[in-house]
Parts: structure tokens; C-alpha cells; sequence
């Protein structure tokens, strides 16, 4: 708790510079925007998230966010399919990848950087053939799917913009985010998580099926991925094979690290890493808006995570020490 | 009296908030065997690391030949002829033996190391110390035992006067152990004094020319080869005697809860073990490290995978390679390695208790928290497990507390046989009697009890019946009336088939 109030804190001092050097950032249009962003960033980084307290990483998130993103379209105006038929279709494809990714980690004890990093390449090079490298969009149909996720949510169901409103895509990534918070602390399956991610060993003496629960983990990344792919195209209208979704796997990572998770696993929390996801956000945003060269943009964003994780890890030594400490006076 | 060879004065240590050690005065003449006890926590590492140079004194003098000396670093530990080996060995195991002996001192020209003047070095070193080892042997190749007798080398190396040794046979076997004692009875008789740390005092009994004890930092007295016996030691531990460190007491088995049939580990799949557990027995299981009985009881838990072979718990088969399903049965294991494979360390008292009953205590799959709770509340006073409440992280307790937590975990699952692997290893004289005491009163409440245990004497102390294995079978079994060291030895190394 404490460390999420940490990152909070971090976020506001950046959103309060930011806006006190140009107000431009808390312009309805540029909020909002940004709001927006921050929820399809921490849809995805909840995601990977999970996979990161099992002590794994996702790195094909980038690439299934290029396959669902083309392949939506793909399905819907070459084939004609039906939405209804399309999005779970694409889901399912999503979570199999997924599947495929946890399968590989537990069964065959294959080191989870190295299954999804020829995830990340074997996605990308089949959405590229199956596109045939051509960009794919909805053109103007799906109207209703494209209104829903990105419109605002009293416009959406008012009919009528408001001066300041949240994207609904934001909406739905709290709800999504409310979910995982309830997954990952009320239920058994987020105890099992987080107990075998600090020790898988112990967790299999005391009965925990790991391998059920880590394939699951890997699956609602791929799924989240999924869903991600599905809101980006959406918002964006046009999704190029060989680009879409490319790198995304970083800011995922990025916002679950900063949010608190670490990559050794068995911690984070979930509002940890939306917060961490809007920093991220609120970042980039920032270097555009006080007109530093975005050459940088890059350079500034590993900066801030690094100078983020030193103090966190400076803070855990302290608190490590004083720990030490009360031993010493207990025993 | 001579000047002895190290003597230290009225030494005190204090750490932020506790102190350490208080006015310890404390000698070794030359060429003695000075065994140091006292429970965890008394000081015997404090004291030693402040001789070994890891720490500094804040008062008191150290003498060496009756001269004060400066002890500031391991270094000058070493250059006075002070040498510490540490329970856990500082080696490199992808080293070899000769590597390791002069490991940050390797004869060199310009950085590029003189392999055979190493090896000459190492083998007339070795020679010199009379371990028969090869100098070019990797040492993730020897046994644990060899690994420390390579330990020992570098410290005669470095012209070491005094040894101490922390908590040497630790993992030793018997014959290891053995082996140890003899190498330590040839240093001392090369004038090569050896400070000895151990819990176990039937070691201490065996080797040590005399006994000094610590108790919360201060002297606890000393006892003279004559007065060593196992009831003077435990009284200057404890500082009171302790009636009867095995308070177990046979009753009439009840029925066979656990049946165990050609049982077949990962570590032996050429033999086989078959046995029975009467409820409210306790049945230890003797054998030499490597006789597959910790593989027997992951085996039989099903954490680790077996090779064929039945194990049913009242009548009913446990479904192989399944945790769940032996714990379904009612079986629960306290695993070897309490840090490792117990407890998650890093998770809270009561999060720890309940990892396992979890499967019981929810609403589909939505935790139930009151009973989750229950589970610490009646846990903790009932093994009176010390901690300041059921939140704190189990890392800051004590090892004897974290493995009641261990125990708890299955406890709250009312298990019909409880499997117990090195139950007390590591752990202090006070919590292995509560540990003890523990044992007899679950087998008074009718739990079948196996457990394995190094320390021949506990598992004699304890056991109703005692199994013994070699190579992954039962070589035979002993009845309580049975029970001798000899008996388990002659079974242990295989000499008589059952």
C-alpha cells in the first residue's frame, strides 16, 4: 500500500510540473487523451503482470496485439464475418496463444523469456503473411463496436459531449482492473500465484497444482493481449501488419515494474501497476507537451524507470536493514 | 599454568538494540579441542567472528601467546592463525581441489596462473594434512565431507594455530562424521587447537577435551573433560535440567493408517520399499545421507515422482504423483528444507498455516478469510510459536518458530499420518523439546508418526520402532528394545539383510 502511495505521489508531482509549465496538459482534449491511453496501457500490463509474479515474462504481447489488431479487421471485412462471431474468435486466439506460452514454461521447463521471445517473432511473421503486409481497417463499419470503445462514457450513453468526460476505455479498464484486484487478493488461485511466485518449491509441498496456475497466469496475459489489440484498432481505425502493437510488450513490462511488480516474483499489486501504466502515459505525454526534442522521448522514459527502481530498491534495503535490526532485538 | 595460546578477556559485542556478548572470558591452550554450546542466539558465532576478524569487539582484550593483538579483519585472523569454517563451505564446486586451496592466492606471473607449481603446491599440502585427495579432482565431484577436509587444507595452508568449526557435521553422515573426528584428533595432535561448535553433544561428548557454554551472551560456565556428560551440558545450555529431553512414551498401536507397498523413488528405481504405520506410532527412519529417505517420503507424498508402487492411507490408494490427493487422504510432510520447500518465507504467519487448507476453506474459489484466520488463531498459542501476531513475516522468526509454522500448516488439516523429515535440523534445544513434546502428543491423538532424522540419537530417543534404510530399500527394522547404535549402523551400511 504504502508503495502504491509512493507512485501516486510520483504521478501527481509529474502531472503538477507538467500542467504549472504548460496548461495545455490539463486541456479536455489532452486529459482525456491521455486518460485514454493510460487505460489501454494498463489493460495490457495487468496482463503481463500476472506473468510477472509468477516469475516470468510475456514478451509476445507486442506481437499478439499485431495479429488480434489485423486479424479482427482481417475477418470482418475480407471474410465478412460477423462481430459477433469475430471478437470471440480473436479472443480465443489470443488466449490460446497464451496457453501455448504456459504450456511450453511448465511442461517442457523452457525458460519463459525464451518461449515468448520466439512468440514475439513467430506472431509477427504470421500476421505479416496473412495481411500480405497490407494495412488493414474498418473503413466506416463497426460503427457501433468503434463508438463504443472510443467515445466517452457519458457521451456514449448521454449521446451528447460533455465538456470533460472519461473515455470509456478507461472505464473499462478500472472494471477490468477491479476484477484482477479481486482475483489476485480474495480469491485462492491469486494466493496460490503469489505464494508460488515467491517459491514455487513450497507451494508444491503444500499441494498447489503450480503448473495449473502459472499456464493460467500466461493465458489471461495472451487473452489481455488480446482485448488490447481489439480497443487499439478500434481507436486507431488502421493497423499495419509489420507495426502494429510493435514494442508494446515494453510499456507493458514498464508499467507492472514500476507499478511494484518485480520481475524476481511473487509481488505486485494491481493498482500498483494502473498507476504505474498512467505514469508511463503521463510521461510520454509530458515530453511532448514542454516540447522536449522527442528524439528523447526514449532516453527520458528509461531514465525515469531506472531513477524509479534505484529508489525502490534503495527503500527495500532500508526497510531490509531495519528488519535486520528488529531481529537482533528480538532474539 | 602456561600462558594458554588464545585467551580473551571480559569481551563484550553490542549490536543496535541487543547485546551480543557481555564480559566473555574464554581461553584454548594449545593443541586442545574446545567444544563451544549454547542455544541459537547465546553468542557462539559472535564470539567466533569476532576471533575469525568478520566482526570487531567493542570492549574486552584478545591475547595470543599472552601478547594483546588487534583482530580487524579476516585477514588479520588469519595472519595470527585463525581460521573459521563456516556450516555452509565458502568453496567454488566448478573449481578443482587444487583451485579452491589457493583460491585468490594462486602462484602467478603477470596474472597468468603457474599450474604446476599449483599442483605441486596443492598435493604437497595435501600430503602434509594426509587427506587423500586428488589435486585436480573437481570438487563438486567429492562429498560434502571431502569438500570441508579441502577447507580444512586451506586453513592449514595458511599456517592456521586454531580451527574453529561451525557446526561441522551438519551435513555429514555417520561415517563422515567419523572420518571428521579423526582428522580433528590428528590437528590436535600436530598442536593445532580446534574450537568446535555443535548442537549435537553426542559429537561434543565423543571429541572435545572440554566444553565452555554461552547462555545470552554471557559465560555459561565450563565443564572439564571428566564432568562431559549430556544431562551437565543440557543444564549449561538451558541453565536448568532438563528431566528428559525425549519425553516420548510407547503406547499400544492403534490400526494400520498408512500402508506403503514396493514403493519405487526416483532416486533407487531398481528397489523397492514396503512398510505400515499403526495410528499413534512413531517410526523413525535411520540411514546414512543418500539412502533415498527423503526421496521415500517426497515419494510417498507425491511431490516427487515414483516409479510404481501403492501407498494407501486407511484401505483407501492415494493417487500417485498427486499432493493433493495425499493430502486428501490425510497425509501431511514437513519438507527437509524448512526455507526451501516449508514455508514461503516472505508470506505472513497465518498465510503460511493456511497455504495448504485452502482447498478446503473457500467459497468457490473465493477465499475464506474468517477461516483462514481461525486457523492462525488457534495454531500459534497452541505450539506457542513466537511471533508478535499472525501478520508478521515468517523470515524474522526464529528457525524453531518457522518450523512450528510448518507443523501448524498440516496440523490445521487434522492429518492422519504426519511425515517429518529432519524435523529439528538447525534448530536449538529448547524448541527441539517443544518439537518433541509436540510429536508424543499427536500420537497420543492416534496421528501415525514417520520421521526421519540424521541425529541417530533422536530418532533412537523417539522412535517406538525404527526403520533403517540402504539404497532406497527398508534394510530392516528394529523394535524400540532393539534400538543401538551399533544394530542401526550394521543395517544403515548394508553389512545384514533384514
Amino acid at each position: 500500500m504504502k508503495k502504491n502511495l509512493g507512485i501516486f505521489l510520483i504521478l501527481m508531482v509529474i502531472c503538477a510540473i507538467t500542467a504549472y509549465l504548460d496548461p495545455k496538459f490539463l486541456g479536455a482534449y489532452n486529459l482525456q487523451n491521455t486518460i485514454r491511453w493510460s487505460g489501454i496501457y494498463g489493460i495490457m500490463a495487468i496482463g503481463v503482470s500476472l506473468v510477472i509474479i509468477t516469475g516470468g515474462i510475456d514478451m509476445t504481447i507486442g506481437s499478439v496485439i499485431g495479429l488480434i489488431g489485423c486479424l479482427l479487421p482481417f475477418l470482418l471485412t475480407k471474410y465478412g464475418w460477423h462481430l459477433r462471431y469475430a471478437i470471440p474468435t480473436v479472443l480465443a486466439i489470443s488466449a490460446v496463444i497464451g496457453l501455448v506460452n504456459g504450456l511450453l514454461v511448465t511442461k517442457l521447463r523452457l525458460q519463459p523469456f525464451v518461449v515468448t521471445l520466439c512468440g514475439w517473432l513467430f506472431y509477427r511473421g504470421i500476421v505479416r503473411y496473412i495481411a500480405g503486409d497490407a494495412t488493414q481497417g474498418f473503413g466506416t463499419t463497426c460503427q457501433p463496436m468503434k463508438n463504443f470503445l472510443k467515445k466517452n462514457f457519458l457521451e456514449y450513453f448521454t449521446g451528447v459531449p460533455h465538456s470533460f468526460d472519461i473515455p470509456m476505455v478507461f472505464i473499462l479498464m478500472l472494471i477490468i482492473a477491479a476484477i484482477f484486484a479481486f482475483f489476485l487478493n480474495r480469491t485462492i488461485w491469486g494466493r496460490y500465484l503469489l505464494a508460488l511466485g515467491r517459491n514455487e518449491q513450497a507451494a508444491k509441498f503444500s499441494g498447489i497444482r503450480t503448473d495449473r496456475i502459472i499456464i493460467l497466469a500466461y493465458t489471461l496475459s495472451g487473452l489481455l493481449a488480446g482485448l488490447t489489440g481489439i480497443i487499439l484498432v478500434a481507436n486507431v481505425n488502421s493497423a499495419d501488419p509489420s507495426g502494429f502493437g510493435l514494442g508494446y510488450e515494453m510499456y507493458a513490462i514498464a508499467g507492472a515494474v514500476l507499478g511494484g511488480c518485480s520481475l524476481k516474483g511473487g509481488e505486485g499489486s494491481i493498482l500498483g501497476v494502473v498507476i504505474g501504466s498512467a505514469l508511463l502515459r503521463v510521461l510520454y505525454n509530458s515530453i511532448n507537451i514542454l516540447g522536449i526534442p522527442t528524439q528523447l522521448e526514449f532516453a527520458v522514459i528509461g531514465i525515469v524507470i531506472l531513477i524509479g527502481v534505484m529508489a525502490d530498491e534503495v527503500v527495500r534495503r532500508i526497510a531490509a536493514k531495519r528488519a535486520a535490526l528488529a531481529r537482533i532485538k528480538a532474539a | 599454568m602456561s600462558t594458554p595460546l588464545l585467551e580473551v578477556q571480559k569481551i563484550g559485542k553490542q549490536f543496535p538494540g541487543v547485546i551480543a556478548l557481555q564480559d566473555v572470558d574464554f581461553c584454548i591452550e594449545k593443541g586442545e579441542v574446545l567444544a563451544l554450546i549454547g542455544e541459537n542466539g547465546a553468542g557462539k558465532s559472535t564470539l567466533m567472528k569476532i576471533l575469525a576478524g568478520v566482526y570487531t569487539t567493542d570492549t574486552g582484550q584478545i591475547l595470543i601467546d599472552g601478547q594483546p593483538v588487534t583482530i580487524k579483519s579476516v585477514r588479520d585472523a588469519q595472519a595470527l592463525g585463525v581460521s573459521l569454517i563456516h556450516q555452509e563451505l565458502n568453496v567454488a564446486d566448478n573449481l578443482d581441489v587444487a583451485a579452491n586451496l589457493y583460491l585468490g592466492r594462486e602462484p602467478q606471473h603477470l596474472g597468468v596462473i603457474d599450474r604446476a607449481k599449483l599442483y605441486k603446491d596443492a598435493e604437497a599440502l595435501l600430503k602434509r594434512a594426509g587427506f587423500d585427495l586428488d589435486p585436480r579432482a573437481p570438487l563438486r565431484s567429492l562429498s560434502i565431507g571431502h569438500q570441508q577436509l579441502v577447507e580444512i587444507a586451506k586453513a592449514i595452508s595458511t599456517d592456521a594455530r586454531i580451527i574453529i568449526m561451525d557446526e561441522p557435521t551438519s551435513s555429514l553422515s555417520q561415517h563422515e562424521t567419523e572420518a571428521l573426528f579423526d582428522v580433528i584428533r590428528d590437528l590436535r595432535g600436530r598442536g593445532i587447537s580446534i574450537v568446535y561448535i555443535s548442537h549435537r553433544l553426542s559429537e561434543v561428548k565423543e571429541v572435545a577435551d572440554r566444553v565452555v557454554g554461552l547462555r545470552d551472551g554471557r559465560n555459561a560456565g565450563a565443564l572439564t573433560r571428566e564432568e562431559i556428560s549430556h544431562e551437565s551440558m543440557i543444564k549449561l545450555m538451558v541453565g536448568r535440567e532438563l528431566s528428559q529431553l525425549f519425553p516420548h512414551s510407547a503406547l499400544t498401536p492403534g490400526e494400520v493408517v498408512l500402508e506403503v507397498k514396493n514403493l519405487r523413488t526416483s532416486l533407487y528405481p531398481e528397489h523397492t520399499a514396503s512398510f505400515s504405520l499403526r495410528a499413534g506410532e512413531v517410526v523413525g527412519v535411520a540411514g546414512l545421507v543418500g539412502a533415498g529417505r527423503s526421496e521415500m517420503l517426497n515419494a510417498l507424498f507425491g511431490v516427487d515422482s515414483t516409479f510404481g508402487g501403492e501407498v494407501r492411507v486407511a484401505g483407501t490408494l492415494v493417487e500417485p504423483n498427486s499432493v493433493g490427493s495425499a493430502i486428501r487422504a490425510g497425509i501431511g510432510l514437513v519438507p527437509e528444507d524448512r526455507k526451501g520447500q516449508g514455508l514461503v518465507v516472505q508470506m505472513s504467519v497465518r498465510h503460511n498455516m493456511s497455504l495448504s487448507a485452502l482447498w478446503k476453506n473457500n467459497y468457490m474459489g473465493v477465499l475464506d478469510r474468517v477461516a483462514e484466520k481461525k486457523i492462525s488463531d488457534e495454531m500459534i498459542p497452541r505450539m506457542s510459536i513466537k511471533t508478535p501476531n499472525d501478520m508478521q513475516v515468517v523470515q524474522l522468526l526464529s528457525g524453531g518458530n518457522q518450523q512450528k509454522v510448518v507443523i501448524g500448516k498440516w496440523l490445521a488439516l487434522q492429518p492422519r499420518v504426519l511425515l517429518l523429515d529432519e524435523p529439528t535440523r538447525g534448530i536449538d534445544v529448547g524448541a527441539k523439546r517443544e518439537i518433541y513434546m509436540l510429536m508424543d502428543e499427536l500420537a497420543k491423538a492416534g496421528v501415525a508418526i514417520l520421521f526421519v532424522s540424521s541425529d541417530l540419537e533422536e530418532v533412537m530417543g523417539m522412535s517406538d520402532r525404527m526403520l533403517v534404510m540402504h539404497e532406497g530399500c527398508i534394510a530392516g527394522e528394529l523394535k524400540r528394545e532393539e534400538l543401538s547404535e551399533e544394530a542401526v549402523m550394521r543395517l544403515a551400511t548394508g553389512h545384514v539383510a533384514a
